[in-house]
């Protein structure tokens, strides 16, 4: 579905219409992100962090694939196998450089991306399933990188897998077999690092294929706006292609200069000297943290050091989990009729002092050491995190009195609305 | 069947409840592919489980007749590390003059070991908290508040009886399964 007023796919030549009345895939692209896509014409910046995430995925195909050319899922040979990259392949090092720190970005960018979403409630009515689907595409993704983790078979990749698949086991009952049905084993091993390797290997194109039905599911009612009014007439959108492509093509120089001046001149900074220690079975790391973008969820985890009715490592499990889920159900937590933040006072006020900070705090604590005062803080940030979303969000959404919005994004945009002021189907007065 | 009414064209034949002849070999047939799919997921699903030679790996023989008093021997059992350790006189009294009732996973000394062989305290090296693995094994370790085993990773402190006695950790060290084969070899697992 796309707004009345979506210009037509016209092929251009022979080739391009043989190809149209055949297998019509350029009339597919046109449509998706073309000029035959209308978009609002008030997308701010915040906007291109999905095209971004993209970017980001297909880069992690690309030298994901040429990685594990020359990589050997094998405990003996794994940890030589990366440093052969390193030092061997041509070109490798770099190769190896972008893959690692292209995870960091590429949750970098999913954050800012859900920033977003939760800023300007874009998971609202009727664009639930694109987030349902993104919180989907989220959990495939952070599987995925912990998986990725383990496959260098350093100290931090073998611990990392250790601490990670103990989470499994603090379930009653069937939690202790569950782990060892996971690894294979009794501790991560041959058959964990193998089965990691398919699983992180095939996962990706599992994103890649949830990255199409958001997308899909995007399209349907087309993208939202700062303003969070739906688009009512043509002088509210713009065409995809050229205005997004350049802006997107715009943000996206910006990123990769950012990301390139890490690839080459930090390149280990996001990362743990401890994992250029190969695993160690008998020896464990002094901290064992986990990569900078689950340091929330770690904190989280860690924060339950009390049992109560449950062992505490069971609720920091279910805490963890929970976390995530909770946004599955947000958007009928949020009960409020306008989307954008900006027209919501009260929302906005707790989303700036109170989930922000809440979230900064659980960034901070994930890589702090288990030791007072980080544990208090993390209880307390993570009693807030839920509090957010399960009591004060449903609340202020039904009390708050939002501000006026604007007839259009039009009027958003311009000062005013000719089609507002003379009526729907007036054609606008030349001046 | 006397209360059909067929349709000539096709050939079908169908009850006033609209069933069909033809019902039965649908639903048949559907059905062998679903339980015939349901049989493929067992191996699927079984193949992740521990294969024969991880299973084989399982037990563990020691030699412990070189082990003096005080002394502790780190050997490996299914990949993960086992402590193997000869208490002194000193550390036995220390373990049981703890009353078991103050202990957030109350077991003694005695229940920790095996009958005429109290002085030999076989625990896995692996904290019970999130699985790192302790300090106090080795000759010079930090041995933590209670003289036993120290995990750095979140400050669990475990006494000479390797048992739980402050920090995260939820239980004591586990003890593995081990039988004495002679009285100098320990079988675990």
């Amino acid at each position: 579905m796309s707004f009345p007023w979506a210009k037509e796919y016209q092929p251009a030549n022979g080739f391009t219409k043989f190809l149209d009345e055949r297998l019509p895939v350029p009339r597919l692209v046109y449509n998706a992100v073309g000029a035959g896509y209308p978009v609002p014409r008030n997308l701010s910046y915040f906007w291109n962090f999905g095209v971004l995430a993209g970017f980001c995925l297909m880069l992690q195909l690309v030298t994901g694939i040429v990685l594990a050319m020359h990589y050997a899922a094998e405990t003996t040979v794994a940890f030589a196998s990366v440093e052969h990259i390193m030092r061997n392949v041509n070109w490798g090092w770099m190769l190896r450089y972008a893959h690692a720190n292209g995870a960091s970005f590429f949750f970098l960018v999913i954050y800012i991306h859900i920033f977003r979403g939760l800023f300007y409630a874009s998971y609202k009515p009727p664009r639930e399933m694109i987030w349902l689907i993104g919180v989907v595409i989220f959990l495939l993704m952070m599987a995925t990188a912990f998986m990725g983790y383990v496959l260098p078979w350093g100290q931090m990749s073998f611990w990392g897998a250790q601490v990670i698949t103990g989470l499994f086991s603090a379930i009653p009952l069937v939690g202790e077999s569950l782990q060892v049905w996971i690894l294979g084993g009794y501790a991560p091993d041959n058959a964990a690092l193998n089965r990691f390797f398919s699983l992180h290997y095939v996962l990706s194109f599992v994103i890649a294929g949830c990255v199409v039905l958001h997308i899909w599911a995007l399209h349907i009612p087309g993208s939202s706006n700062p303003t969070g009014v739906e688009v009512k007439s043509e002088s509210d959108t713009v065409p995809f292609h050229p205005y997004y492509t350049a802006k997107d093509g715009f943000g996206l120089g910006i990123f990769l200069l950012i990301y390139f001046a890490f690839v080459f001149f930090l390149p280990n900074v996001l990362g743990h000297p401890d994992n250029y220690i190969e695993a160690n079975p008998l020896s464990t790391p002094a901290l064992i943290v986990p990569e900078w973008y689950f340091y929330p969820f770690y904190a989280i985890l860690r924060a339950f050091t009390f049992d109560f009715i449950l062992p505490a490592k069971l609720w920091g499990v279910l805490a963890m989990f929970a976390s995530i889920l909770v946004w599955f159900f947000l958007p009928w937590l949020d009960k409020g009729p306008v989307r954008s933040g900006h027209y919501r006072p009260l929302f906005r006020k707790f989303f700036w002092f109170g989930l922000i900070p809440c979230m900064a705090m659980l960034f901070f604590l994930g890589g702090a050491p288990a030791a007072e005062p980080y544990v208090m803080l993390s209880q307390i940030a993570t009693a807030y995190y839920f509090l957010h979303f399960l009591v004060i969000l449903p609340i202020i959404s039904s009390i708050e009195r939002p501000d006026p919005l604007p007839y259009s994004i039009t009027e958003a945009v311009l000062g005013s609305d000719k089609k507002a002021v003379l009526g729907e189907n007036a054609e606008p007065v030349a001046t | 069947m006397a209360t059909t009414t067929g349709n000539p064209e096709t050939g079908e034949t169908t009850t006033k409840d609209g069933v069909r002849r033809r019902d039965f070999i649908e639903i048949a047939a559907v059905s062998v592919a679903g339980v015939g799919g349901l049989v493929m997921v067992y191996p699927l699903v079984s193949q992740m489980a521990p294969s024969a030679d991880v299973l084989a790996a399982s037990t563990t023989e020691l030699d412990i007749s070189t082990l003096e008093a005080g002394q502790a021997i780190v050997t490996e059992f299914r990949k993960q590390p086992v402590f193997v350790r000869r208490l002194t006189q000193a550390e036995i009294d220390e373990a049981n003059a703890v009353p078991t009732g103050s202990l957030r996973d109350a077991e003694s000394l005695e229940d920790r070991t095996q009958p005429g062989h109290e002085d030999v305290l076989v625990v896995m090296g692996v904290c019970t908290h999130l699985g790192c693995v302790p300090l106090g094994a080795v000759t010079g370790e930090n041995k933590g508040e209670y003289n036993g085993y120290f995990c750095p990773c979140h400050g669990s402190h475990y006494d000479t009886a390797a048992r739980i006695r402050k920090g995260p950790a939820p239980t004591n060290l586990l003890v593995p399964d081990y039988t004495f084969a002679s009285d100098t070899t320990i079988v675990i697992g």
